[in-house]
């Protein structure tokens, strides 16, 4: 895979991933462009589109289009499942989620697709692997966070961090 | 000291965290450009404090930033600061801005090397982890040579998420530092046999993404996957297998034959679409490789995937299937005509398109007829003119194989409205009729009738219109006359008054080729004795029709028809003396015209004595144009000759070319409906531009043009039209604001049509639907309720 955007029906985007090299400006520049193209498309149409020299696998969830751009010998069929093996794990992680989800929490959403893509492949393709990792990453933040900042834990602020 | 804690802590406790941030950015939506500079104001302050956890989330919303748009790379040693925590959290958002924003060129790369390395052979395999994922995004060859050891160390880690993450960055590592492979490359391939299936994948993935860039160095490894395919139940490894053997085949043909057998029992046992698929590319693949026919095993492969296009992407990939298929094996894609016809229903246009092209790729004598009309029904149905202008192309591209049917075919072309090829029909008229004698009568006789119903046909008379065709028939009737049953109701048909609506150009071939078909009908006529009334009959005829064409504002058409209105006024005296005119006549119209090949003048050969490159007067030399005026009178006279030509003609050009260039734009901005009228400031300084315009240029009397008048004018109208799109640009702007009350339908028209607008459009468009459009965001609202999954 090239790269993965996810936007709205009004062309916000919400994450993009990039596997591929690109400086700031084309990255805007093919965002804006694959995002017209891929919202002109009407319901019925088919989920391929080619697309510059790439072919272009999307697919709407709700209100959120999952677009990938993968190379030319590679399998559509199989983005498109990588697509919801993708939506399945932010599901499960959040519970039912929506797009507000995605929003709100997007460096988490970020962290899911880290751990289930890496370098455009797919690490591991067994749903209860990818989850017990985010889980258990997720621990390792939760148990090492920082006491909250209030006046009473000032001293916890002054003494140096507890070495891992 | 304590104080200053203080103050600090509770400076931080205002601080907006992420959920913050995006809450005030939905919230300000109409500022949100203004918003958000105050933000990455603070964010900047707060990069500036020393508490980690404060840059963390500076950080983490600066990335967020970045998605929607705004260039953070000034933070880059920040983000690198924040990477550099021991705390895993936020470690994580150090290393996810990293992947977002570092690329190539950013300089602070060099300073993550070490990090990176520590993070590496940290004890915590999360944090290796992370590392791992957010060096997959802005690896650079420098980075890459630095850390492959350590990567490679990794692949043999103990525990296998670490392993599954070493293995695929690998590839990574390798397509930036090539070098890389040799050493780590034994360890790839233990990595095939590892006990973990996840590393497993993980290495054929990689080993797979290879080969496909150089299959020659993987056949070693063939066998070795051959086992895993028959042994693994995994689809997404399979798949990934037989993606490698397709890439494989066509180095080793052996394994092609070998290949056949288990492909084929995959393709009739599994359930997955996918994978289905890549057996099918695959056996493609083979079967080209190897040439020989197996033609029933594609002809199996055909069926079992049409019966599960019942979905339109399988559709599309079927069809794309066939036309590889199509490109060796014709026959068997013959058989499968029908599917391919009734893909020509779809209504998705591009399963359409490719079905156009298969059949156009299928077509043969037997079945041509029968797909053409099918084609010519769909051109009556079709919606949209892109599609349409496709099919008509492609008919015209079928049919110029075989001509008979091809002029019939072309008339009910003809009858179709709204099509932009009127000028391309006609052009393949005019060929066909030109070429093949043997189908003049016929096409003439299809012409007339043509001719005869003009009027339905003199609605349309835009430029490329159908009304082209007349063009055509009107030539061919006229230059092929002696084919005509009835030169006389043809001729009246061409000069009946309706005719001088119709565009300029047409107009004139009217005329002359009413003037061809005269001297046919005077031909006919004379031969009969006793009725020379007839014959003064036709010439009063024209005599009272052609004053129209003498008055018609198009420069060619008066010609013409003031020369034949002169011939004829000649030829009716003549007539009135009785004295035979039609052989003289038929000789101004005589010998056949054949078409000539484009290059034909160069084989023409030079004649002796002819220096084409010689030449014939002495050659001008620019600045000194003044001395060559004195030197020589007579040249200087014709010089102020030229120039006095020239120059009114350059004004006459350029003000007809301004009017009708005006004219064009007045046309597509009413066609246009995202047109935003010029307010009336605006227009009124146009108005003024135009009067500028007008003002006449005081002509320097000299002897020598000194510049072209036409071009200064040329300049100042596109001055103009600059000037004009800026002030619209900018009242578009402020009728942004204004047009927020008009949501709703124009919102969502432009949202629609977004396709042919131009760049500048686009923001604009979009901003104001998101004010129009919130989407109705509730947690019911959930992503997986949906029918189409």
């Amino acid at each position: 895979m090239q790269f993965m955007l996810l936007f709205s029906r009004q062309g916000k985007l919400r994450l993009q991933k990039w596997y591929v090299p690109l400086s700031d400006k084309e990255k805007k520049k093919i965002t804006r462009e694959l995002v017209q193209t891929v919202l002109a498309r009407k319901p019925k149409m088919c989920s391929f589109l080619e697309w510059r020299d790439l072919k272009v696998v999307y697919k709407r969830y709700a209100s959120l289009y999952f677009c990938c751009a993968i190379e030319n010998q590679d399998n559509e069929l199989i983005t498109l499942e990588i697509i919801h093996r993708y939506v399945e794990l932010l599901d499960k992680y959040f519970g039912s989620v929506c797009e507000l989800d995605i929003i709100f929490n997007f460096e988490k959403a970020y962290f899911i697709l880290d751990e289930f893509l890496l370098g455009g492949e797919a690490q591991d393709t067994s749903k209860k692997n990818v989850l017990k990792a985010i889980e258990q990453a997720d621990l390792l933040q939760e148990c090492r966070r920082e006491p909250p900042l209030t006046v009473c834990f000032l001293s916890a602020q002054l003494t140096t961090e507890k070495p891992l | 000291m304590a104080l200053k804690i203080v103050k600090g802590s509770i400076d931080r406790m205002f601080d907006k965290n992420l959920q913050d941030l995006v809450r005030g950015i939905r919230n300000h939506k109409e500022d949100e450009a203004k918003y958000i500079s105050t933000c990455i104001d603070e964010i900047k302050q707060e990069l500036k404090q020393d508490n980690i956890a404060v840059k963390a989330n500076a950080v983490c919303k600066l990335t967020y930033l970045q998605m929607l748009g705004y260039d953070v790379s000034w933070a880059a040693f920040n983000i690198v600061e924040v990477m550099s925590s021991s705390k895993f959290t936020y470690k994580r958002i150090g290393y996810l801005a990293a992947s977002q924003c570092f690329h190539e060129s950013t300089d602070v790369i060099m300073l993550t090397t070490n990090q990176i390395r520590k993070d590496l052979s940290s004890p915590n395999q999360y944090d290796t982890g992370v590392a791992l994922t957010g060096l997959s995004c802005f690896v650079t060859p420098d980075l890459a040579r630095d850390l492959a050891n350590d990567i490679m160390t990794l692949m043999s880690h103990t525990k296998p998420y670490i392993r599954k993450k070493a293995v695929l960055i690998m590839y990574k590592v390798f397509l930036k530092y090539p070098e890389s492979l040799r050493p780590a490359f034994p360890r790839l391939k233990e990595k095939l046999e590892d006990p973990d299936p996840g590393v497993q994948s993980a290495a054929v993935n990689v080993i797979c993404e290879l080969a496909r860039r150089n299959p020659k160095n993987y056949l070693s490894l063939a066998p070795l996957f051959f086992k895993l395919m028959t042994s693994s139940t995994n689809n997404w490894v399979l798949i990934k297998i037989i993606k490698l053997f397709g890439a494989l085949t066509p180095l080793e043909p052996r394994l092609g034959k070998k290949l056949i057998e288990p492909l084929t029992n995959l393709i009739h046992s599994t359930s997955a679409m996918s994978l289905l698929y890549e057996c099918v590319n695959t056996v493609i693949a083979v079967l080209i490789s190897l040439s020989s026919g197996m033609p029933n095993h594609s002809a199996s492969i055909q069926v079992s995937f049409s019966r599960h296009a019942h979905t339109f992407s399988l559709k599309y990939l079927g069809l794309l299937a066939m036309s590889k298929i199509l490109k060796t094996h014709p026959k068997s894609v013959q058989s499968h005509k029908d599917l391919i016809l009734q893909c020509l229903d779809d209504k998705d246009e591009s399963i359409r398109l490719r079905a156009l092209d298969l059949l156009y790729g299928m077509v043969s004598k037997k079945n041509l007829m029968e797909i053409v009309k099918k084609l010519m029904l769909h051109v009556d149905k079709a919606e949209g003119t892109t599609y349409r202008d496709e099919l008509l192309t492609k008919i015209i591209d079928i049919c110029s194989q075989s001509n008979y049917q091809y002029i019939s075919i072309l008339v009910e072309l003809t009858r179709l409205e709204g099509t932009r090829h009127g000028h391309l029909i006609a052009s393949q008229m005019l060929d066909v009729a030109i070429r093949v004698k043997a189908i003049r009568a016929f096409a003439v006789a299809q012409m007339a009738t043509l001719l005869d119903n003009a009027h339905l046909l003199t609605g349309n008379t835009q430029r490329n219109g159908i009304c082209e065709v007349l063009y055509a028939a009107a030539w061919i009737c006229g230059e092929f006359s002696e084919h005509l049953e009835e030169p006389m109701a043809t001729l009246e048909a061409m000069l009946r008054p309706k005719v001088a609506t119709l565009p300029g150009h047409i107009q004139a071939v009217y005329v002359q080729n009413a003037a061809k078909l005269f001297a046919t009908v005077l031909r006919g006529q004379e031969g009969a004795p006793a009725d020379s009334t007839v014959a003064q009959e036709t010439s009063q005829l024209l005599i009272d029709r052609l004053p129209l064409f003498v008055q018609s504002s198009n420069l060619e058409v008066q010609e013409r028809a003031s020369c034949i209105l002169q011939l004829v006024k000649y030829i009716q005296k003549l007539q009135q003396k009785d004295v035979e005119v039609a052989e003289e006549v038929t000789a101004l119209f005589a010998g056949e015209l054949n078409p000539v090949a484009p290059k034909a003048q160069k084989k023409v050969p030079v004649p002796e004595g002819l220096d084409l490159d010689v030449w014939i007067n002495e050659p001008p030399s620019g600045s000194e144009s003044e001395d060559e005026g004195r030197k020589s009178k007579g040249k200087a006279v014709f010089a102020k000759d030229e120039s006095r030509h020239t120059k009114p003609r350059y004004t006459e050009v350029d003000e007809k070319e301004l009017a009708k260039r005006r004219e064009v734009r007045k046309a597509e901005q009413a066609n246009n409906p995202f047109y935003i009228k010029a307010s009336p400031s605006s227009q009124k300084v146009y108005q003024d531009g135009v009067g500028v315009e007008h003002i006449p240029v005081v002509q320097i009397d000299l002897s020598v043009p000194l510049k072209v008048p036409g071009m200064p004018m040329s300049d100042q109208y596109v001055k103009l039209e600059e000037e004009r799109r800026e002030r619209n640009k900018a009242d578009k702007k402020k009728k942004k604001d204004k047009k927020k009350r008009e949501k709703g339908e124009k919102g969502r028209r432009r949202r629609g049509d977004s396709g042919p607008e131009s760049e500048e459009d686009i923001t604009p468009a979009h901003m104001v639907d998101i004010v129009t459009e919130e989407m109705p965001e509730s947690r019911d609202n959930h992503i997986r309720s949906d029918p189409d999954l």
